[in-house]
């Protein structure tokens, strides 16, 4: 099957010949404003909407960090002016206990999905899967353009679940019943929940949409001489990302089904034994499990983290060896390590729900299935530093950030193994130990690897490079940042801090820590600030940035350093090139590097 | 060379004249790799390499396959979740309506003529696949109701499905088979789309792609429906 043929007969093939091509230009078909930026089904165009809506729901997730954080860090303070922009939710200058469940809420579900889902690898998988597998477009650029257009109705929803009346969802980010099933249980669990509910559903829609996009185009549409071997590592860690999601979102749905008809219709699949004290009433529901609704949950929830962390790891792996002018070490080993990942990432899910009363034989095996994975991601850690390893580095804003995110990985991983015990869970869970692991390890890193992407590939994106010197202020400032707000925070959980309270400082216990709060709120706000600081370097470079002159600024060898600076929709003015070797020939043979299109010379050494 | 960017001199202020000249030296390029990879051919580059020349699954049908897995992993969850919650207490068990044999015989039955409406349009017979697909759709929806009728039949006899009082082995029945009727009827409109696309006078449609998606998605909601029937027969036995 040709590549061609998918396209809506507008990118065609070039004859190939030796006549004048000239006059062909890359847009072969009228594109008026509403079809090139706003319904575009050109991969390119998707991946930037995709990265914007990003952008702008980690701005607002982000700021819900720094409200609550201002609550953690001063619960005596009181600052007028949050009243003037939250109004009832924080009267008197404090955010009330309601709102500050609500903003911890959508912290963690905006960060989760919208940003560190569907605003990393909606945003990579697009831009790259067809530019580095040497594809005109997506298998289905149509499905492709309602994948973000579910997306954007998703972010729509949850957007006017914080402006209804009773607030925003407000239970935790995971909605367990019977918070989530119970209208009367809180504030949030009324229109916010519904709302929550209707937001998430269309997101799923959105990821098998794109997932199924992703997976087939990588499977089928790569160009000739692509051999699944020769793939940058980039395209198979979205590609194990895309299955992730394709197997695991359905699981997630099921759950929400069950808990709509629960929530609407009456029944007792989660709901048991309940008496709500706001309304002095005891529920009918007998019989249901709110455990089985972890089960189902985290059944997604965990290979989520992977779909979170795969897309950067994929980038990171491109990055270094692209900047340290060196082979990625152990190319294969790399890939193996992605699909051990993937498998195990769906035989864990257990290891969150230690505490439920989980059979502990059943939970040693989850300890041990855990543990498993510490080898394949040292396996990464390993080739990652042994890359950089007397390598040529070029510390390019997007190698920093790449470097960082191996250092937050491995930071973050190693806790990892505490948690993965039972033994030791049992005594952290829910504290901020677990706080400071997932933010290191799946948070903070993953935005690391999205801000390594932004940076390295803006020059393909938009033409022009982003501000050096505003990257390198970006990166020591968050990467030191970074460390301040999380690195105590293992201290606290240690000392049995448990996560999600409203004020700490009643309890006796935790008072010792008043200080610390202090310090860590105050480096929220700058590191926030610090950020804004990257959104104003991202969109005045789109307009003023220094112009992009050659095709290959980075000196790379993968296939889309081989499109017009401006590539069309079609990517490549004439036939697609073809490939005749993997993606890493960095300094072989006394050569800087060699691009995948040129064919193994008769005297070329072996990798 | 194309990639290099060493022939291409990118100051050039012409950007079409750059093309032509990206182009050009592309197909030179292009012309001399041709000769060395004849010279070089060996099996061994042949068997890692894909060519276009391979079969090749069409890129749709493959994403169709890939829709049916995640739709797979839906139910997976569900059945799962069913038999999780049946070991634990508070666990009402019934027989299932007689009707949904009946139901059985209608999909499989289906499945035939879907099987020899895709055959038809093979061969193009237009009549015979129009009539075919009709009756597809039609047995389709007659699939649903009898299902619908099914749980008319329990609710009569007292097993309420939602609602207060409702047990959670009765709910998960509704909510399995009923998600099962949606795909179902979600397979009608497809055929509902190929009928009216079979009468456009617009155009006429050789390709037998669409048709071969669809049929593969009615089979599967077939097989979908055994699966069920059998598992929900024997776990709450």
């Amino acid at each position: 099957m040709s590549n061609d043929a998918v396209l809506h007969g507008d990118a065609v093939v070039l004859p190939h010949s030796g006549v004048h091509h000239g006059e062909h230009h890359e847009h072969h078909h009228h594109e008026t404003f509403i079809t090139k930026y706003v319904f575009s089904q050109d991969h390119k165009m998707i991946a930037k909407q995709f990265l914007i809506t990003g952008m702008v729901w980690a701005v607002i997730g982000g700021l819900m960090s720094v409200l609550f954080r201002l609550q953690l860090g001063y619960p005596d303070a009181t600052f007028p002016w949050l009243e003037d922009i939250l109004g009832k939710w924080a009267k008197g200058g404090r955010i009330s206990a309601e709102a500050y469940y609500a903003l911890v809420t959508t912290h963690g579900t905006v960060l989760v999905f919208f940003v560190l889902t569907a605003g990393l690898s909606g945003t990579f998988a697009n831009f790259l899967i067809p530019l580095q597998v040497g594809a005109r477009d997506m298998a289905s650029p149509m499905m492709n353009m309602l994948s973000y257009w579910f997306f954007l109705a998703a972010s729509v929803v949850m957007l006017s679940s914080i402006f209804v009346e009773t607030g925003p969802f407000s239970g935790g980010w995971t909605a367990y019943p019977p918070l989530s099933a119970l209208g009367d249980a809180s504030p949030g669990s009324k229109t916010g929940m519904d709302l929550w509910l209707t937001s998430m559903a269309l997101f799923v829609v959105s990821q098998l949409l794109a997932g199924i996009n992703y997976i087939s185009t990588v499977l089928n549409l790569r160009t000739k001489g692509m051999s699944m071997t020769r793939l940058p590592l980039t395209i198979w860690a979205l590609f194990f990302t895309a299955v992730l999601g394709l197997l695991s979102f359905p699981v997630l749905f099921s759950g929400f089904i069950l808990l709509i008809f629960d929530r609407n219709f009456g029944t007792s699949f989660y709901l048991s034994d309940i008496f709500i004290a706001s309304t002095n009433k005891a529920l009918p529901n007998e019989g249901g499990s709110a455990i089985l609704y972890q089960h189902l949950f985290w059944f997604l929830g965990h290979p989520e983290v992977y779909i979170i962390l795969l897309p950067a790891m994929g980038m990171v792996s491109e990055i270094l060896s692209t900047n340290a002018r060196k082979p990625i070490f152990g190319y294969m080993a790399m890939i193996g390590s992605l699909f051990a990942i993937a498998i195990l990432a769906f035989l864990v899910w257990a290891h969150h729900m230690f505490v439920t009363g989980l059979n502990p034989f059943l939970g040693s095996i989850f300890v041990l299935l855990t543990l498993l994975i510490a080898v394949p991601s040292a396996i990464k850690v390993f080739n990652w530093l042994t890359t950089l390893w007397r390598g040529n580095i070029r510390f390019t804003p997007g190698m920093l950030f790449a470097i960082g995110f191996v250092s937050l990985f491995i930071s973050g991983g190693l806790t990892g193994i505490w948690l993965g015990n039972s033994a030791l869970d049992i005594h952290l869970h829910d504290t901020y130990f677990v706080i400071a692991h997932f933010h290191i390890v799946m948070g903070v890193a993953s935005m690391f690897g999205m801000f390594a992407g932004i940076y390295h590939w803006y020059p393909k994106m938009y033409g022009r490079y982003m501000n050096n010197t505003l990257g390198y202020i970006h990166f020591w400032l968050t990467m030191i940042g970074a460390y301040l707000i999380f690195w105590p925070m293992h201290y606290e959980g240690l000392a049995g801090m448990p996560r999600r309270y409203y004020d700490y400082s009643v309890w006796e216990s935790f008072k010792q820590f008043a200080e610390l709060n202090k310090f860590i709120s105050t480096v929220v706000i700058i590191v926030f600030a610090v950020q804004l600081l990257f959104l104003f370097n991202f969109f005045y470079s789109i307009f003023k940035g220094r112009k992009v002159t050659t095709l290959n600024p980075w000196g790379s060898t993968t296939l889309e350093w081989t499109t017009p600076i401006h590539p069309g929709h079609g990517n490549w003015v004439g036939e697609i090139p073809e490939v005749h070797r993997w993606a890493y020939d960095y300094g072989k043979d006394g050569q800087e590097f060699i691009p995948q299109t040129q064919p193994v010379g008769e005297h070329e050494s072996h990798h | 060379m194309f990639g290099s960017g060493k022939e291409v001199d990118t100051q050039s202020s012409a950007r079409s004249n750059l093309r032509f000249r990206t182009r050009k030296t592309y197909n030179l390029q292009r012309t001399k790799y041709n000769v060395q990879l004849r010279k070089n051919l060996n099996v061994m580059i042949m068997s890692t390499v894909t060519s276009p020349e391979r079969k090749r699954i069409h890129p749709h049908k493959f994403t169709m396959w890939l829709a049916l897995g995640s739709i797979i992993m839906m139910f997976a969850a569900l059945t799962s979740a069913y038999i999780v919650k049946k070991e634990q207490s508070n666990w009402l068990l019934f027989p299932l309506p007689k009707i949904f044999w009946y139901s059985t015989l209608v999909i499989l039955f289906s499945s035939l003529t879907m099987f020899l409406s895709a055959k038809a349009f093979k061969a193009r017979d237009m009549v015979k696949y129009r009539t075919l697909i009709t009756l597809t759709a039609v047995l389709g929806i007659l699939f649903g109701a009898l299902q619908w009728t099914g749980f008319t039949d329990l609710q009569l006899h007292g097993v309420k499905i939602f609602g207060v009082g409702s047990n959670a082995s009765a709910s998960f029945l509704g909510i399995i088979v009923g998600l099962h009727v949606v795909h179902v009827l979600g397979g009608v409109i497809a055929l509902l789309v190929l009928f009216f696309r079979a009468f456009s006078n617009k155009q006429k449609i050789y390709s037998p792609v669409p048709v071969e998606i669809v049929s593969t998605y009615w089979h599967f909601v077939d097989i979908l429906w055994i699966y069920l029937f059998i598992f929900l027969s024997f776990v709450n036995r």
